[in-house]
């Protein structure tokens, strides 16, 4: 019966997809909706196919299929993220990579966007996915609700990667940091992320356990704030149903206010409550140990959530915005640190009693100095918002080294630690292909956060005096030229830190595809095979 | 008074303290007597459900886990 719904429904988008790419009035949009011709067809086709299957028992244990197609999505898309991100960094150390045949596609402008929605929604998103899907159930001890919706939310999310991705390099963007994405991917995104919302509780609500584990209440605020800021922050108009182009509906500082406080919390939200909910569950499981205290856990949650909301103004200090909000911004970013370092303490101290498997398991090692990248970017942040010292730091390098070290250091580090968690569960393996290979990961990644970030300080702060350098008769002394043949050595450092980094995440793609490949089964007992 | 003007004067007022004791209400909460037990029981969650639901039978490897116990 679902089926019948489901071919109608395909049918519609696939006719409502092939209109619009009959009366599209700009390239991208056109082949945009071939694009969601092609894949509503082809599930149409896929559905038809099995429509009048016999239906398959109903299925029981963990549903861990969709959480092993979004271990490989996260792998997959972190390499293509670092890679571009690679490519651009020795962009703009070397401008001459700019080629001019691939002007308007593969140049800087273009490739940023790239990146970082690469890493942040498609790395970061599909290792949130996957760890929310993996963590609620174990937590509740029930199956994830919903059936095929999981996978409807995983497939949706990668249709909504590619047409993001694709836009970009052809020049369809709002101009919103973090939320290029135009309106008719914005739509499909707030679909996705209903279901996501919907799956996960679902599988709350039909929990085993009396209490909702701490990690779990980190997921949900993250799910909610995204839906809540991405809904406020794409209110736009579009100027053709058949375009790809919209207006914001706010303006002036409005817009840039709207917008911070967007992407601020999507600093908040995104990669932080939503990572700590990660580090909550594998932290302590990687350790074999309960967290360090569960009262503390509480109370990070919700000073964390009762603080994030308001830091936003800090990106907008000195602007248009009136003082008394840049000043609210800057005191609740620095009333801020308290909660990171509370939580930050309570992951650190899990280990308490354990501390000698730091010797050992280098996993665990990788988890940990994630936990110290987290630590050092949540004091770096509120420093940098004080506005005395964001007027030295606003506009250089520096504010990118800081975005870095939490990046690479918080997200990537603990997403990698969740990688090598997973894969020998999920595949059933009695352990990681090589411990070794994990060492070589955890320092060339190391080494490769502390050049990038050690040289952006230097870089940023070098140009934010340069910036204000003035003679004895108070004009200017260095241009913005200047200021650019400057930091040429450091943008040179910055792109080999961004290879050793690359470097780690390749080392790690074989590992794991070793992993799978080459290591026995799990041979302990019959009945550890995973319903699926 | 415009709209404007009003919220703000509600959110830096009556709806900052009624945030506040929100919270305040949140951390007193968690340290009401009785509170140790269940937060212990709670700390252990991860390590009680690992590769099986509990319909199924489960591997001994997943019940030692469970004896240690949370520093709350």
């Amino acid at each position: 019966m679902l089926n019948y719904l489901n071919l109608v429904v395909l049918a519609i988008i696939t006719l409502l997809a092939a209109l619009a790419a009959n009366n599209a009035v700009d390239l991208p949009y056109q082949i945009h909706a071939i694009i969601v011709v092609l894949v509503a067809a082809g599930v149409f086709i896929y559905t038809l196919m099995h429509t009048n299957d016999p239906p398959k028992p109903r299925a029981t244990g963990y549903m861990d299929g969709v959480v092993k197609a979004g271990v490989i999505a996260t792998a997959f898309w972190g390499l293509a993220g670092f890679l571009v991100g690679t490519i651009i960094a020795f962009q703009l150390a070397f401008p001459v990579l700019n080629f001019d045949w691939a002007q308007g596609y593969l140049s800087f402008g273009r490739m940023r966007p790239l990146h970082t929605s690469a890493v942040i929604f498609a790395f970061g998103g599909n290792a949130l996915i996957a760890a929310t899907f993996y963590i609620s159930q174990r937590t509740c001890a029930t199956r994830l609700w919903g059936g095929n919706l999981a996978w409807f939310v995983f497939w949706g999310y990668q249709l909504f990667i590619v047409l993001a991705a694709t836009g970009y390099l052809m020049g369809v963007t709002q101009s919103k940091e973090y939320a290029e994405p135009e309106w008719y991917v914005d739509i499909w995104l707030t679909v996705v992320w209903v279901a996501f919302l919907a799956v996960f509780m679902g599988t709350l609500m039909k929990r085993k356990e009396p209490h909702i584990y701490v990690a779990n209440w980190f997921l949900l605020s993250f799910i909610v704030t995204i839906a809540m800021l991405h809904l406020v922050n794409n209110i736009s108009i579009p100027v053709s149903i058949y375009g790809s182009k919209s207006v914001q509906l706010f303006a002036g500082v409005q817009d840039a206010l709207t917008q911070w406080w967007y992407g601020h919390n999507a600093v908040g939200f995104f990669l932080t409550a939503g990572f700590l909910g990660m580090m909550y569950y594998f932290v302590p499981k990687q350790a074999g140990r309960p967290v360090y205290s569960y009262k503390l856990s509480i109370i990070h949650f919700w000073a964390l959530i009762f603080l994030y909301i308001w830091a936003g103004p800090h990106h907008l200090h000195y602007t248009a915005l009136p003082d008394w909000a840049q000043v609210l911004g800057m005191v609740f970013s620095v009333i801020l640190w308290m909660p990171s370092w509370g939580g930050m303490i309570n992951g650190l101290m899990t280990l308490s009693g354990a501390w000698d498997k730091l010797r050992t398991d280098p996993v665990l090692r990788m988890m940990v100095i994630s936990i110290g990248f987290y630590g050092m970017s949540t004091f770096e942040g509120p420093m940098m918002s004080i506005r005395a010292v964001n007027s030295l730091s606003h506009y250089t390098d520096w504010t990118i080294g800081h975005v870095h070290s939490g990046a690479l250091g918080w997200n990537g580090m603990i997403t990698f630690g969740m990688l090598y968690f997973l894969v020998p569960r999920l595949w059933n393996r009695e352990r990681l292909y090589s411990l070794s290979m994990v060492s070589w990961h955890f320092w060339l990644a190391t080494i490769g956060i502390v050049l990038y970030a050690s040289s952006m300080w230097v870089t940023g702060i070098m140009e934010g005096l340069m910036w204000r350098e003035v003679d004895a008769q108070g004009f200017l002394v260095n241009s913005f030229a200047d200021t650019v043949a400057a930091k040429f050595p450091m943008y040179v450092v910055r792109g080999l830190g961004g290879v050793l980094f690359l470097a780690g995440a390749i080392i790690m793609c074989v590992n794991l595809w070793k992993t799978v490949t080459s290591v026995g089964e799990k041979s302990s007992d019959a009945a550890a095979v995973p319903a699926e | 008074m415009d709209t404007y003007s009003i919220l703000r004067e509600f959110a830096d007022s009556w709806g900052l303290l009624a945030m506040f004791l929100f919270f305040l209400g949140v951390v007193l909460w968690t340290f009401r007597p009785g509170s140790k037990a269940i937060h212990r029981d709670a700390a252990n969650i991860p390590l009680r459900h690992d590769d099986h639901l509990e319909s199924e039978p489960a591997s001994a490897g997943n019940k030692q886990t469970t004896s240690k116990e949370a520093r709350t």
